[in-house]
């Protein structure tokens, strides 16, 4: 099927089969291999983009969904000249992150949840973040993290 | 007794990894992409234990983007080498399973891989696994270790017996002499469930095999790319240097990714046999019922008491299951659960045996303290104990653990223990846990019907440096420009190292720790070594990167001793420049040295060899050990099972930290694990033999609502590593679980409730409490 869509403010066009995943497209398709699979059943969120700014886990969606859409990636999340957006550099600065396998569904879902809710507090934060499974961390730098990231926002 | 921190050493240095992994810009296997790349699936037995009557391939292989489809009579016959890790590879680390590529005859468990589709996408390549008849004549399956060795049916036939290994302490009159006459005998049987390591990245691996060059290359994700290596050319009859295997990013291990798992074996052969790059990516649901799973123990314990409730002598009857397929051996740890059963207590005599056991069931791995059952054993031990002669678990543990100014101690499972802290720790972690203040609010909540509890955890950590564990080097080169590589041959896979690492070098060189890059995970860059597991890379790679370290400083000063007309032991390194001490303005810098090493060999000190680079190797003792105590709090929901954990504080002590960030972060992953393990975490399987957990709708992981927020203490030992550093990767997933199995079980003791199983979900909980008859009613 045809699919024309917005990536990271980059126009797409192609064909795609219809049962192609979001998620592979981003990455296969697109090269933006910064969103991963962890489960691909919708569990884990570390594939978690922003479609039309609302998170969503993009094994659970197919590519076609994306039709007329703009998908944000963990990629477009940072500003051009090599630095870090306030809630990456708050993941570096809290050890938010070990292996750094789930940390791009994380950054995007918090980056999505900051947005709407600035001032969290910390039951909000742990809600926020219970879509999302880490196994390294135990997830205290990440909690850390958010509040950082709330506080320099 | 601590450790003074240095300018890099024992600074929470922010991660050098983190730039590239938060924006998305890391490189993980499913990350790699080659030309002509195909994609592999495997078709896996959805039975138990059967034979193998018929496989009919025929219409997967018509299927359009079909490139091959191998069963065993393509594959099995290509193996070359034994398919074991290095360490089992010669057997005399005692039998290991008859590991095959792929079943042929028959199936040994669900998930036993049968083919392997090589199509143009993965899509195609699970639609041809769609395609593929088996017929299978249903065998009974031994699914409960507790019955394996009695069966009548054999896992593998070819080994006799399902009893994989057994040892036992002989006959042994004083020990019997010591329960027969203590005023305590007190016994009881602890069962741990099956669980597993789980990281968040699934295994994977592409392999290119080059028909013209003879190079195979690899990418993987794994903890140990020189053992991949080895295996490798094993399995397929290379020259070792014709492989190259290269480990980029990895998405956690825990264990799981330390050996060469079969099924990475047999996408290697296929990519071999057909000369074409192949990936396979696993997914979750093979990750849960086809890597290895963990834990599965049981064993009978006994602890003889005196009067005063010293502890005399300790028994310990284990039972562990292996599985079908184990990576190596029978994947277990029995003797040093049994070694290490008497822990940090003063124990004079000990009993044990320990055996394992194969089953029709996926095979048993490493999994953060693969032993850790010696500590869920004797922790809950300790509190039943306590219970039963009436003494605070608290103030049990004060009474016999082992205080400083008995180290070095004989422990009677043969450890001398030394250079560790188990008394301090204990009650530091009490202090920030508020022991005493708890007890009092415990008492007052009892009394509004309200369900709190407290429990320790106390251990000793072992790392192994033994044999192949024991060695671990480090390559440094001071570029010409000054800035300084470092090549080390493990296999970090979020510890750290990169990070850790560069400041280990950048304190005892004397640069800055932006000026070190460090290298690992590539065989064609790294020096041969151990990889990253069992909490060695802290005491030993620290070890050989210093080591390498101190050389090139020497050899550095000695050039700019030359240089400068100076006497070396005038001179300091520092910050990247080496000056006279007292008169800065005498100085060159490193840069300096390093153009005169390599591009003005003719300025260097007569005799002296060209370059400022050296590979060194550091020899580990046979063992550090670190340690450390867990202590947490909850609340009992007696309605409905649920455990809310209140408070969970550690005291650990891993000698001089290098990063006391990256220690934190270690120690909570960890205690995650361990509270996931005992509350959440079960791999199921029925009585056939069908695992039922193999979705993360089943498989339940802690998430951020489950982990509360994680106080700690540090106690600084120095060990007897060169850096003082010590172990303790493993230690959070090691404390963890008894401390959280000790909490709820207090909340519970005065109802009457005796706790022996795990894990601890609400149902199980719920009817521990009906059954002894405490539940409210309603």
């Amino acid at each position: 099927m045809p699919l024309a869509t917005t990536v990271n403010g980059e126009r797409r066009r192609g064909l795609v089969e219809p049962r192609r995943t979001l998620a592979d497209f981003l990455r296969e398709d697109c090269g933006l291999t910064g969103t991963h699979l962890g489960c691909e059943h919708g569990v884990c969120g570390a594939c978690t983009v922003l479609l039309d700014g609302q998170a969503v886990r993009s094994c659970l969606l197919l590519a076609v969904q994306a039709e007329g859409a703009e998908v944000t990636t963990v990629e477009g999340l940072s500003p051009d000249d090599g630095s870090l957006s306030p809630v990456q550099s708050a993941f570096r600065e809290e050890h938010g992150l070990q292996c750094g396998f789930c940390t791009p569904g994380f950054i995007v879902s918090v980056t999505a949840f900051l947005r709407d809710n600035p001032n969290p507090s910390r039951v909000e934060i742990v809600e926020a973040l219970s879509g999302n499974l880490c196994r390294c961390t135990g997830y205290q730098g990440i909690i850390r993290a958010v509040e950082r990231a709330a506080g320099s926002a | 007794m601590s450790v003074a921190a240095g300018r890099f050493i024992g600074q929470s240095v922010k991660r050098k990894e983190d730039p590239r992994l938060v924006t998305g810009h890391g490189t993980y296997v499913d990350d790699v992409t080659l030309p002509g790349m195909l994609h592999a699936a495997f078709l896996r037995s959805d039975v138990a234990r059967a034979r193998i009557t018929a496989i009919d391939t025929a219409a997967a292989k018509a299927l359009d983007g079909v490139r091959a489809v191998l069963t065993a009579a393509d594959l099995n016959g290509t193996v070359r080498g034994p398919m074991l890790p290095t360490l089992f590879a010669d057997g005399a680390q005692g039998p290991s399973a008859p590991i095959k590529p792929l079943a042929g005859d028959d199936v040994r468990f669900v998930g036993d891989p049968i083919a392997l589709v090589i199509a143009d996408s993965r899509y195609v390549a699970e639609d041809a696994c769609d395609l593929i008849e088996v017929d299978y004549e249903i065998l009974d399956p031994i699914v409960d270790f507790e019955t394996a060795a009695a069966s009548a049916e054999l896992v593998h036939p070819e080994l006799g017996s399902n009893v994989g290994s057994t040892m036992a302490t002989p006959p042994d009159e004083s020990l019997d002499a010591a329960f027969a006459g203590a005023a305590h005998v007190v016994s009881e049987t602890f069962h741990q469930h099956r669980h597993a390591n789980v990281p968040m990245e699934t295994r994977g691996i592409v392999a290119a095999f080059d028909r013209y060059t003879g190079d195979l290359r690899v990418w993987m994700s794994s903890q140990n790319p020189h053992e991949v290596r080895m295996c490798c050319a094993r399995i397929l009859g290379m020259p070792e240097n014709k492989v190259r295997v290269t480990q980029s990013d990895v998405g956690g291990g825990f264990g799981q990714k330390y050996f060469m798992p079969r099924d990475e074996m047999v996408v290697v052969l296929a990519a071999h046999l057909l000369g074409r790059p192949i990936k396979w990516i696993e997914d979750r649901r093979e990750n849960l019922l086809a890597s290895n799973h963990a834990r599965t123990d049981k064993a009978d314990v006994s602890m003889a008491v005196d009067a005063d409730g010293h502890f005399l002598a300790a028994r310990i009857d284990h039972l562990e299951d292996s599985g079908a397929f184990p990576s190596g051996g029978t994947g277990g740890t029995g003797v040093f659960v049994a070694l290490l059963f008497p822990g940090p207590y003063r124990v004079a005599k000990l009993g044990w045996s320990t055996t394992a056991v194969w089953t029709n069931t996926c095979g048993r791995g490493a999994y953060r303290g693969p032993w850790m059952f010696e500590t869920v054993a004797r922790e809950q031990l300790v509190d039943v104990v306590a219970r039963q002669i009436g003494i605070d678990p608290l103030e049990l543990r004060r009474r016999n653990v082992i205080a400083r100014d008995e180290l070095p101690y004989a422990s009677p499972g043969g450890m001398v223990f030394d250079n560790v802290s188990p008394a301090e720790t204990l009650e530091q972690a009490a202090a920030l846990i508020g022991y005493d203040e708890f007890r009092s609010a415990q008492a007052a909540a009892r009394a509004e019907g309200r369900h709190l509890g407290i429990g320790l955890g106390l251990y000793i950590e072992p790392q192994a440096g033994m044999g192949p564990l024991g060695v671990e080097a480090a390559g440094l080169r001071v570029e010409p420009s000054g800035t300084v590589d470092v090549f080390l041959g493990s296999g970090s896979h979020g510890q750290s190292l990169e990070t850790t690492m560069a400041q280990i070098v950048a304190e005892h060189l004397g640069v800055h720790v932006d000026s070190v890059v460090v290298h690992q995970g590539d065989t064609d860059v790294a020096p041969f070594g151990g990889g990253t597991g069992g909490s060695r890379s802290g005491p030993f790679l620290s070890a050989a990167a210093r080591q390498a370290s101190l050389q090139i400083r020497e050899k550095a000063i000695l050039i700019a001793a030359h240089l400068l007309e100076a006497a070396p032991d005038d001179l300091d390194l520092a910050d990247g420049v080496i000056a006279v001490a007292g008169s800065p303005t005498r100085s060159v810098t490193l840069a300096d040295v390093a153009k005169t090493a390599y591009l003005g060999s003719d300025g260097l000190p007569p005799g002296m060899e060209p370059g400022l680079e050296v590979v060194t190797r550091y020899k580990a003792p046979m063992v550090t050990y670190s340690n450390a105590c867990h202590a947490c709090t909850c609340e009992v929901d007696i309605d409905t099972g649920r455990v809310t954990l209140l408070r969970y504080v550690v005291s650990e002590d891993c000698g001089s930290m290098i990063n006391p960030m990256v220690v934190e972060g270690q120690i909570a992953g960890g205690v995650a694990q361990g509270i996931g393990g005992v509350l959440y975490e079960h791999m199921v399987y029925d009585d056939a033999g069908n695992p039922l957990t193999a979705t993360f709708m089943d498989y339940l992981l802690p998430t951020a609502a489950e982990i509360p927020m994680i106080d700690y203490g540090h106690i600084e030992t120095p060990g007897i590593t060169p850096g003082s550093h010590k172990g303790m990767g493993e230690g959070g997933a090691i404390g963890a679980p008894p401390a959280v199995f000790n909490a709820v079980a207090d909340a519970l003791a005065p109802l009457g409730v005796k706790l022996t199983r795990q894990p601890l979900t609400p149902s199980a909980l719920v009817a521990a409490i009906e059954s002894a008859g405490a539940s409210r009613s309603r």
